[in-house]
């Protein structure tokens, strides 16, 4: 199952991802992405690899 | 017979992500990547803030490495600009007179800043490149008198950066606020007042008549008759779609590529235009638009692989508009259709003068959540791009961003 990684260091809050997946991505109240799960769903990986393209500082992994 | 190929034109983030949105959809074909730019792709927002400022570097905005597009199986062609595209053979045409025979085309060729109609001497400078990047920061010593025409996002970018760099700055436009279009007047005001708290002189609702003499000593004439000195000049006045090699194809070209709800373009449906370049019928909006944003592009290029791959379930493009823009300490992020003079209806909520966190709600009409600028304020982004996608009403985002501040706050003060 492919992982999802986020580098919490980078994120600067755009929140494409969580506009893209909700269900893989949240803020929290500093503006930083909080990980909901980590593992990817092979039906999710197309969305949530998406989601990762999405991000503006490349903050975010997916990982086969 | 040959590989099935797909040619990407343009090589900024709306190709790179079609390059990579492909791979992640599972296409296995032939990907080429063309870009009249002989330099690996890169990230352009940066070039007006942290690259502009020195604190980021070539390789901290790179898009694509040599060894991702490898590994990716993309194949880059570097330093080449398309001049013809030819739809009865499906053939794009290069400046070296080659000829890139494709199963798909994707158009991808941007935007160009619109020229300076006052001339561009040496020391007026204009951003799009990372080029245009580099030599403007080579002119951005302390001290000198920078004058930056033009108040919409670069415009107001490079001011914040310049100032972070000790010059001094003054910027003029002939609307009444800083980017006007995006955020309407009223709470446009609230930026003008953040670029004087920085010391920059704002000079709204008055143009440039002309400018004349040269680096280190121009004279900026301004229409209501005052005269500003300057060592350098930045225009930023707005893009033009690099759409003019496409005339010859026949498509219909206005003001962009015309592209249908898939962004496709009529009569050719293996052909299809994203980001800067696309003006497509949006289901949003029930209209055509051409949007300029960095979000946009990767929507555009998330929808087209899905269309590449998925010809029987066609995906329309319908994204709720994001932009964001960093000046000084504020973190700006605008969802929506915010600032377009039919949305009268404006409210700010969650103010925090500590923080300078705010949110202003827009509304045509009270009832319909239309948009939102949200400084540093992410929680609110978040809540309201929702909204709007799921079509919230506007009083309903507006109670929860209240509790959201609320909560917030209660948050802060440790209660």
């Amino acid at each position: 199952m492919a992982k999802l990684e986020a580098d919490r260091g980078v994120c600067q809050g755009y929140a494409n991802c969580v506009a893209a997946a909700k269900d893989y991505f949240d803020i929290d109240d500093d503006g930083v992405v909080i990980l909901l799960k980590t593992d990817v769903a092979e039906s999710d990986r197309t969305r949530v690899r998406g989601a990762a393209l999405s991000c503006p500082v490349s903050a975010l992994r997916v990982e086969d | 017979m040959s590989r099935h190929t797909t040619v990407i034109i343009g090589a900024s983030i709306g190709g790179v992500r079609t390059a990579q949105a492909l791979r992640a959809a599972g296409y296995r074909e032939r990907i080429v990547l063309v870009s009249d730019e002989a330099v690996l792709p890169y990230d352009k927002p940066p070039l007006s803030k942290a690259f502009l400022a020195g604190s980021a570097s070539s390789d901290d905005i790179a898009l694509l490495s040599q060894a991702e597009a490898d590994e990716l199986g993309i194949e880059l062609q570097l330093g080449r600009r398309a001049n013809h595209l030819d739809l009865a053979r499906n053939t794009v045409e290069v400046d070296s007179g080659e000829r890139l025979g494709f199963d798909h085309c994707v158009i991808a060729t941007g935007a160009r800043p619109r020229p300076s109609p006052w001339g561009q001497p040496e020391g007026v400078h204009l951003l799009r490149t990372m080029d245009d990047s580099r030599r403007l920061r080579a002119e951005l010593t302390p001290d000198r008198r920078l004058v930056v025409i033009g108040g919409g996002f670069i415009g107001a970018e490079i001011a914040s950066t310049a100032r972070s760099l000790g010059l001094a700055v003054t910027m003029v436009d002939p609307t009444a606020v800083p980017m006007e279009r995006v955020l309407g007047s009223e709470i446009g005001r609230r930026f003008t007042r953040l670029h004087q708290d920085h010391g920059v002189t704002t000079l709204f609702s008055t143009g440039v008549q002309g400018l004349s003499g040269q680096r280190d000593g121009f004279t900026i004439n301004l229409t209501d008759g005052r005269t500003l000195e300057a060592d350098i000049v930045v225009v930023g006045i707005g893009a033009i779609p690099n759409d003019d090699w496409l005339v010859s194809s026949g498509l219909d070209i206005d003001n962009g590529v015309v592209c249908d709800k898939y962004l496709r373009v009529p009569d050719a449906p293996n052909v299809f235009a994203i980001g800067d370049v696309c003006r497509w019928q949006n289901p949003r909006h029930d209209r055509l638009t051409r949007i300029e944003h960095w979000t946009n592009a990767v929507e555009h290029a998330s929808v087209v692989a899905h269309n590449i791959t998925h010809p029987m379930q066609l995906m329309s493009c319908a994204p709720v508009e994001y932009v964001w823009s960093d000046q000084y300490d504020w973190q700006i992020r605008v969802a929506g259709e915010a600032g377009i003079a039919e949305y009268r209806h404006v409210e700010v909520i969650g103010e925090d003068a500590a923080t300078g966190r705010f949110a202003a709600l827009y509304s045509a009409d009270g009832r319909i959540f239309s948009g939102i600028v949200a400084v540093n304020w992410p929680r609110a982004l978040v809540a309201a791009r929702r909204a709007l996608k799921e079509r919230i009403p506007y009083p309903e985002i507006r109670r929860t961003l209240d509790q959201l501040a609320q909560s917030q706050r209660a948050t802060s003060t440790g209660v």
